[in-house]
């Protein structure tokens, strides 16, 4: 049996969705003394386990998976890649 | 008869008892309902109360959409079904799609509880027709995700569809676009609104009796003129 696969989906908010939870990141970074980030925009990272190999079916059910319940399209993008593991 | 109007109960409502007290107040026959069950009981109008269902994990209303009763309630609100999404009830509408857009985290990062003023805007949807057009009430408003979010595309058809049924009047409580507390489908059968008009509904508990109205508005909508 092969090692099992993992897929990565990020999720981010559309670039014109105001994202508030970044701008308050941004905001206290200046304090702690990271003064060279101009700005911050918070996301989700989800790793996903494949019962078996990362074929294009497989795959496709990830998307799927990403844009139905994962990602809420109206206002987020998101992204899936296979991870290599060590 | 009087209309028997169901309150679906997810894990995690809060506001499923008042939203079911405020039923029987506006003169209908509360009717539990449960998420868990496809079953409608034959109700002929349907609550999302407020809450925080399944904890608002990944995103406010996204797993509460894939409730078995969910499935049912979005067939019959395609089918004319009167649904009213209250706060977190709003936030399960914009997952499930029967309305467009979606609410976000609130602008400036606080949960916001507070009576709150609104201007009714529309009153041809079910839930709103027992009051008069520009009408303002006052009934708190209390969320941490309620600033609703659309492209400018779908903000221009909601106004000028007059799809708009309340706005915030004075300050904005959560940055919401174009100061909109609800909305409605198309058809005026599915609003979702912010602010909760279940905890206006007697003067004991309540900054006023002003949310009486989406209950009446229904219960008048679903009772044909004697």
């Amino acid at each position: 049996m092969p090692a099992p696969t993992r897929v990565v989906v990020d999720v981010m908010l559309k670039p014109e969705i105001l994202d508030p939870q970044g701008q308050a990141i941004a905001n206290a970074l200046p304090t702690l003394g990271f003064s060279s980030i101009a700005s911050v925009r918070q996301g989700k990272r989800f790793e996903v386990e494949l019962a078996g190999e990362a074929t294009e079916e497989a795959l496709d059910e990830v998307r799927r998976a990403a844009a139905t319940l994962l990602a809420n399209p109206v206002i987020e993008d998101y992204d899936v890649r296979v991870q290599v593991l060590p | 008869m009087s209309p028997r109007i169901g309150v679906i109960t997810f894990p995690g409502s809060l506001d499923d008892r008042d939203a079911l007290r405020a039923v029987k107040l506006a003169g209908g026959e509360p009717v539990s309902l449960w998420h868990a069950d496809a079953d409608l009981k034959n109700v002929d109008a349907v609550i999302l109360p407020g809450g925080f269902s399944y904890g608002d994990y990944l995103r406010a209303g996204a797993i509460a959409r894939f409730a078995p009763a969910m499935g049912s309630i979005v067939d019959a609100a395609r089918g004319g079904l009167p649904v009213l999404g209250i706060c977190n009830g709003f936030q399960v509408l914009c997952e499930s799609h029967l309305l467009p857009g979606a609410l976000r985290r609130n602008g400036h990062l606080h949960f916001r509880c507070r009576d709150q003023k609104l201007r009714i805007e529309s009153t041809s949807t079910r839930w709103t027709q027992a009051y008069q057009p520009g009408e303002e009430i006052v009934i708190p408003v209390k969320n941490g995700e309620g600033a609703y979010v659309a492209d400018e595309k779908t903000l221009d058809a909601l106004a000028a569809e007059g799809r708009i049924v309340a706005r915030y009047v004075g300050a904005n409580p959560n940055g919401s676009s174009r100061d909109i507390a609800g909305i409605s489908n198309e058809a005026g059968n599915v609003v979702g609104l912010m602010p909760h008009p279940e905890h206006a509904t007697e003067a004991l508990t309540g900054p006023s009796t002003d949310g009486l109205g989406f209950f009446t508005s229904v219960i008048r909508a679903l009772v044909p003129a004697a």
